[in-house]
């Protein structure tokens, strides 16, 4: 799957190439990373075998590196990422009951995907957006002032919208 | 050239989610059609702070805030305001809220009630995308003005003058450490502005960058100068894409403008400025931590000393700094040091920022100078609590900070009276939780948060939050045993004291600040297995009352099937099979179940 994806590792390359002339060029492993995952998606393990030979560091550190951040996914995101803001206000706001009606409805935990792929749910700590807590994020939009009704009637949006 | 009317849009993140790139092209087209394009220009702002009546626009002349605004409304604000000069009282927002004074000093920060703004000065009133706008309220005067006529040396004189203290939330004297990283001999030296944000219910930093991202620079650039520091390196999350955006189209101006780069203004003086993002974890926010992560690596913190001012990136001499602090710098070179201690308290100088949020009417960014009491900031300001709710206490630096309850209200903010009365000031968070919040509930959140991002690296943290985080689930599920608030204590107390960094140094001040303050909610929910609040699902017991007209509704949704009784008769509940959905109440209409 990876292999046909040649665009995506030149892409990869010449990014890696283009900081390796600067000081301290290992230093951008977690811009590199941060390149990966937006071509790929997620982090596939062959990927970090080609930063390793590339960029000449271990791929147990790299590995190390990416389990380390959160914002690193290790699988295959869904369709939609759905992001739940469980920051303070959103908290105080019952960002707890709608976490629990989006677990419910899509029956899948936080850092999981929903068997048909759709959606995955990952949690976020504040949006900036505490004025419309409590808020989920799906695809760089806003959703605001939820309660566990009105989170499933937007999820089935996003479900019918793919039909 | 200035036009006769700027409508001014908010393009912060709440407003954008609301639509306001809809009006935007709604005045657009009005604007057009009317044939008013000499006369009328439209401005994006950053973050105005009143996200909760976002879309916002302003109109000038007349200063009129405009809140809600509807795309429907474009065409009566253009026609009556814009046109006709009569402002539409019936969609502005009123004198008393948020932030509405301060247009009326465009580009000249002075007093707009009881805020007063100098950190973000610029924010709402510029558009941050355009660096002539920064250039037409003095920005970059100041950097002007210590390459013509001062010494790097007059430089970090007037920096200790203003006695401004670190805003990331150490409140560290900025001045000293600025002298200590100057005072080093090193071919390298870096300047780092720690945009990493940690705290989960808090967009300061954010707010401040979207809005104003030249002012960050310019400050950035200043320490350059004063200790002798060639690049600088902006250390942001990944999570503000809007923010990495509008630093990096700042840069490339900067640098088009010769502010940025070689011979900055014609002197020999080189400055140059990258962006490293970092990738979620809330322990990067911690300075040596930080470094790490900027070198590429796990980013763990490591014990100072040595201080990142004598040994930090790549083992040369470091400045870091909060980017509140930064936005503040340049108006304390070109208003002086002295002025800048004019406001604020005696030990602590000029203004903080919070991200005022929670149960409160107006939530949002606000500034205030220090010594403004909680009280004011949160009735005076913040419109106080609504739904005629009672406050019940005040959160104050997030994960690492406390809980203050009501008796502290009159504590003023600064640095010394938030930590006397056992919280501390930290970045900026500041939630106001009501009589429906659970302090054993809020005290577990933070403590979750902290448990997660625990980098791992020393047992205390590690293993101390866990225990402490079991013990606090168990008294929230009723499971709670006698002696449990004793050993919360005791735990708390020794991960303060052997914790590496400040992630654990900290981590148990929301427990122990809540023991401390609403001991008596822990015990009730040990030895009465009750929470007040009514947050704590486990420990709630749902009744049926004699308001029930035996419809049977409640029966047919529960999923336990826990509720009895015959038709037309009352229902029962049984508590023993009863999963506290709460579905029942949901469902009744006669109110008929209560919880309790
Ligand atoms: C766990 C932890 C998280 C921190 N998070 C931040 C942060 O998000 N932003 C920040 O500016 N400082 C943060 N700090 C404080 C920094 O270590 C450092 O003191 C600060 O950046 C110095 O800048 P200042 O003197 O301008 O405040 C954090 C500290 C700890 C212990
Ligand atoms: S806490 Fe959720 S947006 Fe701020």
């Amino acid at each position: 799957m990876i292999g046909t994806e040649d665009k995506k590792i030149e892409q990869l390359t010449s990014f890696i190439k283009s900081v390796a002339d600067k000081p301290h060029p290992d230093s951008y492993l977690i811009a590199v990373l941060h390149k990966a995952q937006e071509l790929y998606g997620y982090l596939p393990r062959e990927i970090m075998d080609v930063i390793s030979e590339q960029m000449n560091i271990p791929t147990a550190n790299i590995w190390g590196a990416a389990t380390f951040y959160h914002y690193f996914n290790l699988n295959p995101p869904g369709r939609y990422t759905i992001s739940i803001c469980l920051g303070t206000a959103c908290y105080v706001k019952g960002a707890n009951d709608v976490l629990n009606a989006i677990k419910n409805h899509l029956e899948i935990d936080l850092g999981q995907t929903t068997e048909d792929g759709l959606f995955s749910l990952q949690p976020a700590r504040c949006l900036g957006a505490c004025g419309l807590a409590p808020v989920i994020m799906i695809e760089d939009k806003i959703h605001g002032d939820l309660t566990p009704k009105s989170v499933v009637e937007l999820l089935e949006q996003y479900r019918k919208r793919e039909k | 050239m200035v036009s006769e009317n700027i409508i001014t849009i908010c393009d912060g993140t709440g407003c954008i989610q609301k639509g306001s790139d809809k009006l935007q092209a709604a005045f657009e087209k009005e604007i057009a059609a009317k044939g008013l394009g000499d006369t009328a220009k439209i401005n994006l702002s950053g973050c105005l702070g009143m996200c909760d009546k976002g879309p916002v626009v302003v109109v000038n002349p007349g200063y009129t805030i405009y809140g809600n605004v509807a795309e429907d409304d474009v065409t009566e604000i253009v026609e009556s305001h814009v046109i006709n000069g009569n402002p539409i009282a019936k969609l502005a927002i009123q004198e008393d809220h948020l932030f509405n004074r301060f247009f009326r000093v465009f580009g000249d920060a002075k007093f707009f009630g009881k805020q007063m703004r100098i950190a973000l000065r610029n924010c709402g009133i510029i558009d941050p995308e355009n660096i002539d706008d920064y250039l037409s309220v003095r920005g970059y005067e100041a950097l002007a003005k210590v390459l013509t006529n001062m010494s790097p040396q007059d430089v970090i004189d007037q920096v200790k003058k203003s006695g401004i203290r670190g805003r990331g939330g150490a409140g560290f004297p900025t001045g000293l450490k600025w002298q200590f990283t100057a005072d080093q001999n090193s071919d390298e030296k870096y300047v780092i502005c720690n945009a990493d944000e940690g705290d989960p219910g808090a967009f300061m930093d954010r707010s401040a960058i979207e809005g104003d991202p030249h002012t960050i620079l310019e400050g950035m650039a200043l320490a350059g100068y004063a200790i002798g520091a060639k690049h600088g390196i902006i250390y942001i999350r990944a999570e503000y894409p809007l923010a990495i955006e509008r630093l990096e189209k700042a840069i490339e101006a900067a640098r088009a403008s010769n502010l940025l780069g070689k011979n900055i203004l014609g002197s020999d003086f080189y400055f140059d400025i990258e962006i490293r993002l970092g990738a979620g974890a809330f322990v990067c926010g911690e300075e040596t931590a930080l470094i790490r992560s900027i070198e590429g690596k796990r980013g763990m913190p490591r014990p100072r000393p040595p201080y990142p001012s004598v040994s930090g990136l790549f083992e040369k001499p470091t400045l870091i700094n909060n980017v509140e602090t930064w936005a503040n710098i340049p108006v304390i070179i070109l208003d002086s040091g002295d002025w800048f201690s004019t406001v604020g308290t005696e030990k602590s100088k000029g203004t903080k920022v919070f991200a005022l949020a929670g149960k409160v009417v107006n939530t949002g960014l606000i500034e205030v100078p220090m010594g403004t009491t909680l009280r004011q900031i949160i009735y005076d300001i913040g419109g106080g609590v609504p739904d005629n709710k009672q406050i019940k206490a005040v959160q104050t630096g997030g994960p690492s900070g406390g809980c203050l309850p009501v008796e502290y209200l009159d504590t003023p903010v600064d640095y010394e009276s938030l930590a006397e009365a056992g919280s501390i000031m930290g970045s900026g968070g500041m939630i106001v939780l009501d009589e429906t919040s659970c302090m054993v509930d809020i005290a577990k959140f933070f403590l979750e948060f902290t448990q997660n991002e625990s980098c791992g690296k020393c047992t205390p943290c590690r293993e101390g939050t866990k225990r402490m985080y079991e013990i606090l689930t168990r008294i929230t599920e009723g499971k709670g045993q006698l002696g449990d608030i004793k050993k919360l204590e005791r735990l708390g107390n020794m991960i303060k004291k052997a914790s590496l960094c400040g992630l654990g140094q900290s981590a148990p001040n929301p427990v122990l600040s809540t023991i401390a303050n609403f001991r008596q909610e822990y015990e009730e929910h040990i030895n009465d297995k009750k929470c007040r609040a009514g947050v704590c699902v486990e420990l709630l017991i749902y009744q049926v009352t004699d308001k029930c007209v035996g419809c049977g509704a409640c029966k047919r949704v529960c999923p336990v099937n826990a509720i009895s009784g015959a038709k037309k008769e009352q229902h029962s509940i049984d508590t023993d099979v009863c999963v506290k959905c709460g579905a029942c109440m949901d469902t009744c209409k006669f109110d008929a179940i209560i919880r309790v």
